[in-house]
């Protein structure tokens, strides 16, 4: 089973690293992990996709919750949320392939952000789906380099994940 | 008024109420040491050892119920501490750790006796602080104290760099404290605790597993009253001896792979266990051999993560165990449970030592007993000595046994009683220790007595590693690998040499005289007694039926 949690941490430096070590010394498993601050800069926030079952994912929340610089942990739920991730992909483009790859990138509506002689980046936002698709559809043509952001999602709707008020 | 960061730290030490801090100097904490060099208020103790250091750290503020604080300088002194810290955050044991460091500016670089202690020690602390500007120090020492001895207390490590240590501040001590990600749950939800009361008024065999929790949330009294009320069987997991006396007829002794068999059956015979401030680790667990599976679990802890951790809980009560056991109590129901004490009863048994010489570990455990009837305090290393103690010895206070029980730090006690002693001088305080651990502290004896406290030290002389070496016995088919010492000092002469008396006993008729002249000496002492490491303790169990007291867990 997989979760998403959006964690709200003190931005200070250090966090990062606590956050980690707590998933590596409990053997909890990080699919993915996104942070940048918030609107707030003493806050940043934590994008953090996990896998376990459901007896894990509760110890991880609270076990995160444990640290004293995590101010707040929130679970979001697939159904009522957006997440995204950005994906550069360098590819392979003999001449001959060219303008079938930027056939593919338009169907993505992704966009190429650097063309040399014998290939291409090409960058693409979306949720994890639409990325994995792209990359599969892009394989065959030869990926020489390819770099994820970590996925970052959000709620959808009004409600909003905030610190609690002092 | 300007004073440097160093002297800022002391000073907030005094507002903290600090009455004595143990430590060792070095380099990079030089100016922390000049700082109480000008104070007057706080005592400071020079151990041997860092690791001695936070340990003694550990057993003040085990026996006080204050915060320990420990010192120690950079790189070499800050790893010196780490045991005694990853000692101090299995068991819950509020201490806060100095430690000095090379200067900010100069971090990174490898330095002179640097070494990441806040990375090193994340793991195993609550929290830790790396302090960056000289103006957050009266801050940080205020948040520590406060994340150290509120929730589930533990753990936690100021890193002080010189050239911060060195800039001058306005020394002013925060009221307050602000943490927006530190709010420990302490009242029980309403809702569970009405479940929790449902549960336990309908219960036909219930149980009380009480652990450290309860002495460190001083709910002893709430303990006795349910327990008296309810009429429900108490036994406790080795960090919970003392919650409960050892000579009240509900209690049922310790339970876990060292455990009673009877407390074991009853927790897994029971219909309801109700366990407080326990983690169910799996020492304990592992006597019990699972639960049965129509046992209700009732789990109240502060420590949310707790619940839910290691065993399936039916009632979670996030919440301080003080508080909640108020709240039960308001609706608890008076009952008798007279067939369900009688089973149990019926389940005491009889232990038998076998393999032993002329003194067996129960007599010496007994004839302490008789002499002193729980009026004490004591520590212990780790090892055989340990476990007979905790099994055998009836505590009758809380906070008067002093064990490593998480982690099992042989070298744990003798220090620990060095803090006990100064927490609380009037008391009597033994050390149960073994030749092994006690050789690994043992320059501690110093310590003791430059600082002219009396603590009596019995030691468990098997020649070796007993406890080790009973396990190689179960699990390697009695190859015994590097269990036995092929020499041993003249432990009484190495007494003596630090001017603390001492005496041998090698028969079980020397011992009630022995321990008596050991009781009624003024200062420290020590008591070699000289067992067979193959001593075992079995219980025999009615029908015939044996259960071997110490198998299956690794020491
Ligand atoms: C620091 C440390 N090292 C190793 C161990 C593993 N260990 C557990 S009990 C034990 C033997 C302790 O010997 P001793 O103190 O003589 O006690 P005895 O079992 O003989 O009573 C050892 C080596 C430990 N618990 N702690
Ligand atoms: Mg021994």
């Amino acid at each position: 089973m997989k979760a998403t949690l959006a964690v709200l941490v003190e931005n200070h430096p250090g966090v990062l690293s606590r956050v980690a070590g707590l998933f590596a010394r409990r053997g909890f498993n990080i699919e993915s992990l996104a942070v940048g601050p918030t609107d707030n800069p003493e806050i940043s926030r934590m994008t953090i996709v996990v896998d376990g079952d459901e007896r894990v994912i509760e110890q991880i929340k609270k076990q995160l919750n444990k640290l004293v610089d995590v101010i707040k942990v929130s679970f979001i739920e697939p159904e009522n949320s957006v997440s995204r991730e950005l994906v550069m992909i360098k590819v392979n483009t003999e001449p001959e392939k060219r303008s079938e790859i930027i056939g593919i990138a338009e169907i993505f509506r992704a966009n190429i952000i650097d063309v040399s002689r014998d290939s291409m980046i090409i960058e693409l936002t979306g949720d994890k789906d639409k990325v994995n698709a792209m990359e599969e559809i892009l394989r065959p043509f030869g990926i020489k380099e390819l770099v994820r952001t970590g996925i970052i999602a959000m709620n959808r709707g009004s409600k909003c994940i905030e610190s609690p008020e002092q | 008024m300007r004073i440097t960061a160093a002297e800022a730290l002391v000073r907030c030490l005094e507002e903290e109420k600090v009455e004595v801090v143990f430590g060792y100097p070095g380099g990079a904490v030089l100016e922390v040491y000049d700082a109480l060099y000008f104070n007057k208020k706080i005592k400071h103790v020079l151990t041997r050892s860092e690791q001695a250091a936070a340990h003694a750290a550990s057993g003040y503020a085990r026996v006080s119920g204050k915060v320990g604080v420990c010192i120690a300088t950079s790189g070499p002194g800050a790893t010196n501490l780490v045991t005694g810290i990853a000692t101090a955050y299995m068991d819950s044991i509020p201490i806060v750790a100095i430690t000095g460091q090379v200067p900010l500016s100069q971090i990174g670089g490898d330095m002179f006796q640097e070494v990441d202690i806040t990375g090193a020690t994340a793991p195993f602390t609550k929290h830790n602080y790396l302090v960056k500007n000289a103006g957050d120090v009266p801050r940080i020492v205020k948040e520590a104290f406060h994340i150290a001895s509120t929730g589930r207390p533990g753990p936690v490590l100021i890193d002080l760099p010189r050239d911060v240590a060195r800039k001058k501040i306005d020394f002013t001590y925060p009221e307050e404290v602000s943490l927006k990600g530190y709010k420990p749950t302490l009242e029980g939800h309403p809702l569970q605790i009405i479940k929790a009361v449902e549960a336990i008024n309908s219960a036909k065999r219930p149980v009380i597993l009480a652990g450290g929790g309860v002495i460190s949330s001083g709910a002893h009294d709430e303990l006795m009253r349910l327990a008296e009320t309810a009429d429900i069987p108490v036994t406790v997991s080795l960090m919970g001896i003392g919650s409960f006396p050892g000579e009240h007829p509900l209690f049922l002794g310790m339970a876990g792979t060292h455990g009673m068999p009877r407390a074991n059956a009853a927790l897994k015979e029971s219909d309801l266990v109700i366990a407080l401030g326990c983690r169910f680790n799996d020492r304990l667990t592992g006597g019990a051999g699972g639960f049965n599976k129509n046992t209700k679990i009732i789990h109240v802890d502060v420590d949310p993560a707790e619940i839910g951790k290691n065993v399936k809980v039916d009632i979670p009560i996030v919440g301080d165990i003080k508080n909640v056991l108020r709240e039960l109590l308001k609706r608890i129901e008076k009952r008798s449970r007279k067939d369900w004490k009688d089973y149990l009863e019926g389940l005491k048994g009889e232990d038998v030592v076998e393999g032993c010489g002329d003194i067996s570990p129960l007599d010496i455990i007994g004839e302490l007993y008789e002499q002193t009837r729980g009026e004490l305090i004591i520590t212990t290393d780790v090892g055989a000595h340990q476990m007979w103690t905790a099994r055998y010895y009836k505590f009758k206070h809380p906070r008067s046994f002093i064990t490593s029980g998480g982690l099992g730090t042989m070298g744990y006690g003798l220090p620990a009683a060095i803090g006990a002693k100064i927490a609380n001088p009037n008391k009597q305080v033994i050390h149960i220790t073994g030749d092994g651990s006690f050789q690994m502290n043992f320059a501690e004896l110093a310590t003791l007595r430059e600082n002219d406290l009396s603590v009596k030290i019995i030691l468990f002389n098997n020649r070796g590693l007993g406890l080790v070496k009973e396990l190689q016995d179960i699990h390697c088919g009695g190859r015994y690998s590097q269990v036995h010492f092929g020499f041993l000092p003249d432990f009484v002469k190495l007494s003596e040499s630090y001017g603390i008396k001492a005496l041998r006993v090698e028969s079980k008729k020397e011992l009630e005289e022995a321990i008596s002249t050991m009781l009624k000496e003024e200062g420290s002492f020590l008591l070699e007694c000289r067992l067979t490491i193959e001593a075992r303790v079995k219980s025999l169990i009615k029908e015939g039926k044996t259960y071997e007291s110490h198998a299956g867990s690794l020491g």
